[in-house]
């Protein structure tokens, strides 16, 4: 079974890729959904088999949850090792991975009916070519997170890459989508190319590229618990401490791999300063935004860290590494995310930012501390985090698809015509800024204790982000829905809410983002499987909460909404007073303090103008050249020698008579 | 009996296609020939690729299969020598797969189709004669054989500077023909050990072991740059970008997706198997070259226009990862290389087809003046990102499976000396990824640039049948790498075995 929840969605890609031209819009769309209807009926299937069913295949006696391999298939052989398989790893992570994939991309597949149409209910050209690519998207983002070992999940990360690069790039006569999608593939890329060498290191190593091997070893037979044990630890260690250069401009050969590996986690999840790609690929249409820049594609470099989570361990220097990476660029985002005009800006930032939370989740998880928290947390953040921002991003579309404009000064009071869209978005922003009992509230609430746990600095940090969440948002919410509104157009009739289908994807992430907090996450994803509760129940998570943590982090929030309210609730001097006390501030943020130019200077002005052109130069005039001139050295010895072959009789007997000469001369002498 | 044996088909096959075509009298009688011939060729290919892997599962563990030998000059011991290994098998698909695909892209060659064909016919003989051959002397010949066609081809029916570009291109692989003669001579006067009968069989020379090592320092070099030239190694690459400017297009198909490889072949079935004391001792300094043409192919095509230059030097990139992971001398390396040779073998002749049809729609190949394509013909459009998604090494595509085997194999070498060229080798996948969206953008999205364009129409059946055959290959060997992957590598054990003796 856990084999179609891959096929099917391939099968969609090539079905629609293939024959979708020939096919109605309407059969192409209802196509599309069905197979992502049943990859997430069986997607479901699997992963509450695997965290319910207690089968002794995937939780042990003392309720440890298991590390189980349902297939995998020999894909390429490098060496006896090394050797690229394709298979199916279910663990917590994956399985909770598949939920939440299957869930945002039905999401998007059924808004999608709706929103890829233009006012009249005409649907857009290449329809079909959308759901083909959304199931292509699907596909290899399962793959990815079902990977058994890392070569696997390469492949599945170039996959999704270019996926991404193909769904910005959707409107592809649009050139500002051309640059957006060949920008996003070309900084992954980059990216890419550390986790690759990554790759390298590690399994030339370690001798493997599986999972299962690097991060745990079969205890007890069955039983495999992917903690590293003693006995793993110790080998990968010293496979590391006895190879040939144990260190490398000063640091061991095994956080060169893991600092490598995350640098393909930074790209994909666009952590600073390989960020830039992820604004911009807000030029695709909206769901794909949604899906892939919002849910799913940006958490895989946090997916891979968590994967990859006990050899991190083992080398502390790289997680406080993923941590520092995280810490800044969550408060960068947040930062940037104040002054962006652009709706879909600002809530790209605020993924930029969100990630940027479980990054730093992840980076001060250590196991003394309630049994890794932070690992938990980052996980359960990532769950929440991808619903109730699918959700601010489907309003988003719905938004921009009554207005025709991604720009909020052209929104302001839609809250009378738009009611449904209204109370969603609402409920979207309050998760996100943590207000209990919206899931935003827990998962955030658990990160910043796990913060509390590690360092003073990271919990004050990640509390004052946390502070700047609620505000943007909260501006942004009030840009948007409250104001004066603008007068309707003769002509154009007021926005108004959206179809069903719409409305409906709107309603159910809606309605997850207020109980998802109640899920009982730490016993269901913990960093060796080991659950964290005795019991449970449904108030599991507010029993455990550490109410001083919790109850800064609300204030703090509050806080940050009554500065938002006092400033955006109507049209008042107030923020441009504040624009005006920081004016530096404010423009390097609102230009996204120049990293675009800066990349631009640098691609352009060095690579491009620096390096290619005078290579090509080179390689035409010196290289070219040298090849060319002893072409004409050769043209001009055999001109300057051809005049001896004139025809001339004459010439030649006298030539004759001179060497015979010559030649009797030379034997007289010789003989005399 | 000289006809019992299955690989003398694959020169009979063009030699009675060529008698054919002589007596063809129209368009449909050549394309008749061509289509008939060229299709059994692949049948051929495919029957031996099936019975290969056949004999091979049964237990035949020779190093050479369907080995046979013909004397045929008896004063120097010259036969005609015949043998296949598994690199040989899959060099001879890849070859018979292209004359294939390129038969269909010249549909429509004008002017003088039967003597294009006839000149096409002839330099494919001489590419099959060079893979079935393991006698040196037949081997050289059919080498030649494969190079001379290409002067009268592109002189005739090329574009631009043709008569330039096919005399840099003929004079240059010319020049390393004299080397690689030289190599040959040096080879077999060293062929076998003191008064036993010198010899020109690549399996005697091998086994004989006989090169002193003093004369492999010299022989190693000029033979693998005899070769190299073929493959374009940096800095006898330049007749590439000009010759495949110049070519029509199932000449630049056959070139760059068969006639490159034999420079690859060539390297390490005669230079490496040969002399494995001196590539053990000099590959480094060709390592260094190699690398250099990996990186500086690859930056070059990021500032050309010229969409056939920005695949030469692609090409010049590609291929020059070809010969830095032969230089590995490691099995996983190798047998990358020949995965890489079959992966831009097959990519590279798809992106000359393309063009070709493009350039034949638009009459320019200058990016600077389209734009928009993927609105107008939507299918070439189509089939040219699959091409670059190969070429920039998607999974799922050839690309990436031969790279990453190249990768990994190469980072198998511990010292630091081939970590830093592995990696800057490495460093290139994002600088393909530079210039092929770079055309991406220009060429097909976008705008459409230029209004006359409009009215142009999308590919004819001949069109789709030639690229869709590449991509179906190209896609095949993505997916499902490993039975390749595992008939290659076997094949290049007993070349290990020699380099590690």
């Amino acid at each position: 079974m856990s084999i179609l929840i891959l096929a099917i969605p391939l099968f969609m890609f090539l079905l629609l890729g293939l024959t979708g031209m020939k096919m109605s819009h309407k059969l192409a769309g209802t196509l599309g959904c069905l197979g992502m209807g049943t990859t997430l009926v069986l997607a479901y299937t699997v992963a509450f088999t695997y965290f319910f069913s207690g089968s002794p295949e995937f939780i042990n006696a003392a309720g440890e949850r298991l590390q189980s391999i349902l297939w995998n298939a020999t894909w390429l052989q490098f060496t006896d090792k090394l050797v690229i398989r394709l298979g199916f790893l279910l663990d917590p992570i994956s399985a909770m991975m598949l939920v939440v994939i299957t869930t945002i991309s039905f999401m998007v597949h059924v808004y999608s009916l709706g929103y890829m149409r233009d006012h009249h209910g005409v649907f857009e050209k290449g329809f079909q070519r959308f759901y083909a690519f959304l199931s292509l998207f699907s596909f290899s983002m399962l793959g990815l997170v079902v990977a058994t070992n890392i070569f696997q999940m390469y492949i599945f990360w170039e996959l999704v890459g270019a996926s991404s690069f193909l769904l910005i790039g959707f409107y592809y006569t649009k050139p500002s989508a051309v640059l957006a999608s060949k920008k996003a593939f070309i900084v992954t890329r980059f990216a890419d190319l550390g986790f690759l060498i990554g790759i390298l290191v590690l399994s030339y190593y370690t001798g493997t590229f599986n999972f299962t091997e690097l991060t745990s070893a079969p205890v007890d037979g069955l039983a495999n618990v992917f903690q590293v044990n003693e006995a793993t630890a110790a080998g990968v260690k010293s496979i590391f401490a006895n190879s040939a250069t144990p260190l490398f401009m000063g640091a061991s050969v095994m956080t060169w791999a893991l600092v490598l590996i995350f640098m393909g986690g930074m790209g994909k999840s666009a952590m600073m300063p390989l960020h830039i790609w992820l604004p911009d690929a807000m030029e695709g249409p909206t769901p794909v935004s949604a899906l892939i820049h919002a849910a799913t594609m940006v958490v895989a470099g946090v997916y891979l860290v968590a994967r990859l989570f006990p050899l991190y361990l083992m080398e502390i220097r790289s997680l406080e590494i993923v941590t520092v990476v995280g810490a800044v660029t969550a408060l960068y985002a947040a930062v940037v995310a104040c002054t962006q005009i652009d709706i879909k800006r600002v809530l790209a930032f605020s993924t930029i930012s969100q990630i940027a939370f479980m990054m730093v989740s992840l980076g001060v998880a250590r196991p003394e501390f309630h049994h890794g928290i932070g690992y938990m947390a980052g996980m359960f953040h990532l769950f929440t985090h991808a619903m109730f921002k699918a959700l601010l991003f489907l309003c988003a579309g719905a938004l921009i698809h009554a207005i025709g404009s991604n720009d909020y000064t052209a929104m302001h009071g839609l809250r009378k015509y738009m009611p449904v869209t209204h109370i969603t978005f609402l409920i979207g922003c309050l998760a996100i800024a943590g207000i209990i009992p919206f899931a935003g509230f827990f998962s955030k609430d658990e990160i910043l204790t796990a913060c509390f746990g590690n360092s003073t600095l990271w919990y004050v940090w990640m509390s004052a982000v946390a502070g700047l969440t609620a505000f943007y948002m909260f501006r942004l919410y009030y840009l948007i829905f409250w104001w004066k509104e603008h007068k309707v157009h003769e002509g154009h009739h007021a926005p108004h809410d959206q179809p069903w289908t719409m409305t409906l994807p709107l309603v159910i992430l809606a309605t997850i983002s207020c109980v998802a907090g109640f899920v009982p996450f730490g016993n269901l994803v913990t960093w060796n499987g080991h659950p964290m509760f005795d019991h449970v129940s449904f108030f599991t998570n507010l029993e455990h909460l550490d109410w001083t943590v919790a109850a800064v982090s609300l204030a703090v929030a509050i806080i940050a909404i009554v500065i938002a309210t006092v400033m955006y609730r109507k049209e008042n001097p107030l923020p441009a007073k504040f624009r005006n006390a920081l004016p530096a501030l404010w423009t390097w943020a609102h230009h996204r303090f120049y990293f675009d130019e800066l990349y631009m200077f640098i691609t352009k002005n060095i690579i491009f103008d620096k390096i290619c052109k005078p290579i090509a130069w080179f390689d035409r005039h010196i290289i070219d050249g040298t090849m060319d001139m002893f072409a004409k050295v050769t043209q001009r010895l055999s001109v300057s020698i051809r005049g001896f072959q004139s025809g001339n009789v004459q010439t030649y007997v006298w030539v004759y008579l001179v060497g015979a000469l010559l030649m009797a001369t030379i034997v007289w002498l010789c003989l005399l | 009996m000289i006809f019992s044996n299955i690989l003398i088909y694959f020169v009979v096959i063009p030699l009675v296609m060529l008698g054919m075509l002589f007596l063809c009298r129209n368009m449909n009688q050549i394309r008749t020939v061509a289509v008939v011939g060229s299709t059994a060729l692949v049948a051929l290919a495919v029957y031996l690729v099936i019975d290969f892997l056949h004999l091979r599962a049964a237990g035949a563990d020779a190093v050479m299969l369907y080995t046979d030998s013909w004397m045929w000059f008896e004063p120097l011991n010259i036969h005609l020598a015949v043998g296949v290994d598994g690199i040989s098998v899959a060099m001879l698909l890849l070859s018979a797969i292209i004359v294939f695909a390129g038969t269909f892209a010249s549909w429509k060659i004008d002017p003088l189709p039967k003597d294009f064909f006839l000149w096409l016919i002839l330099l494919s003989t001489g590419v099959f004669g060079f893979f079935i051959s393991i006698d040196l002397f037949t081997m050289f010949m059919f080498y030649e054989v494969a190079l001379i066609p290409m002067y009268l081809l592109i002189g005739l029916w090329g574009t631009g500077r043709k008569e330039y570009s096919a005399m840099k291109l003929t004079l240059m692989l010319m020049g390393g023909s004299a080397f690689l003669l030289l190599g040959i001579l040096g080879i077999y006067y060293h062929s076998a050990p003191e008064g036993g009968q010198l010899t020109m069989n690549l399996l005697e020379i091998s086994a004989n072991d006989a090169i002193d090592h003093n004369w492999q320092y010299f022989l190693f070099p000029i033979t693998f740059v005899g070769f190299g030239v073929l493959g374009a190694m940096f800095p006898f690459h330049t007749w590439s970008p000009d010759g495949h400017a110049s070519a029509p297009t199932a000449v630049s198909m056959l070139h760059a997706g068969v006639l490159m490889k034999l420079g690859g072949y060539g390297c390490f079935r005669v230079a490496i198997y040969l002399m494995p004391f001196a590539a053990n001792e000099l590959a480094w300094i060709f390592l260094i070259l190699t690398g250099i043409s990996v990186v500086y192919g690859a930056f070059s095509a990021c500032v050309q226009n010229d969409l056939k230059y920005i695949n030469a030097y692609s090409s010049v990139s590609h291929c020059g990862l070809v010969l830095f992971a032969i230089l590995m001398l490691n099995t996983t390396a190798m047998t990358g290389a020949v995965m890489q040779m079959l992966s831009h073998g097959l990519m590279t002749a798809l992106f000359f087809a393309l063009i070709g049809m493009i350039y034949g729609r638009t009459h320019t190949r200058d990016i600077r003046l389209m734009g928009g394509l993927m609105k107008i013909m939507p299918f070439l459009a189509v089939c040219y990102v699959i091409a670059g998604m190969a070429s920039l090494g998607l999974p799922g595509l050839s690309g990436f499976v031969a790279e990453m085997t190249i990768f990994v194999g190469s980072f198998q070498h511990a010292d630091m000396f081939h970590r830093v060229f592995t990696i800057a080798a490495c460093c290139s996948i994002v600088i393909t990824a530079v210039y092929i969206l770079r055309v991406v953008g220009k060429l097909l999205l976008g705008p459409v640039y230029d209004e006359h364009h409009l009215t142009l129409t999308d590919a004819k059946w001949w069109e789709r049948l030639s690229t869709v055959t590449l991509i179906v290959c190209v896609a095949g060997i993505g997916c499902f790498p490993n039975w390749i992957n595992d008939m290659i590598h076997d094949s290049f054990l007993p070349i290990i075995e020699v380099l590690t003796k």
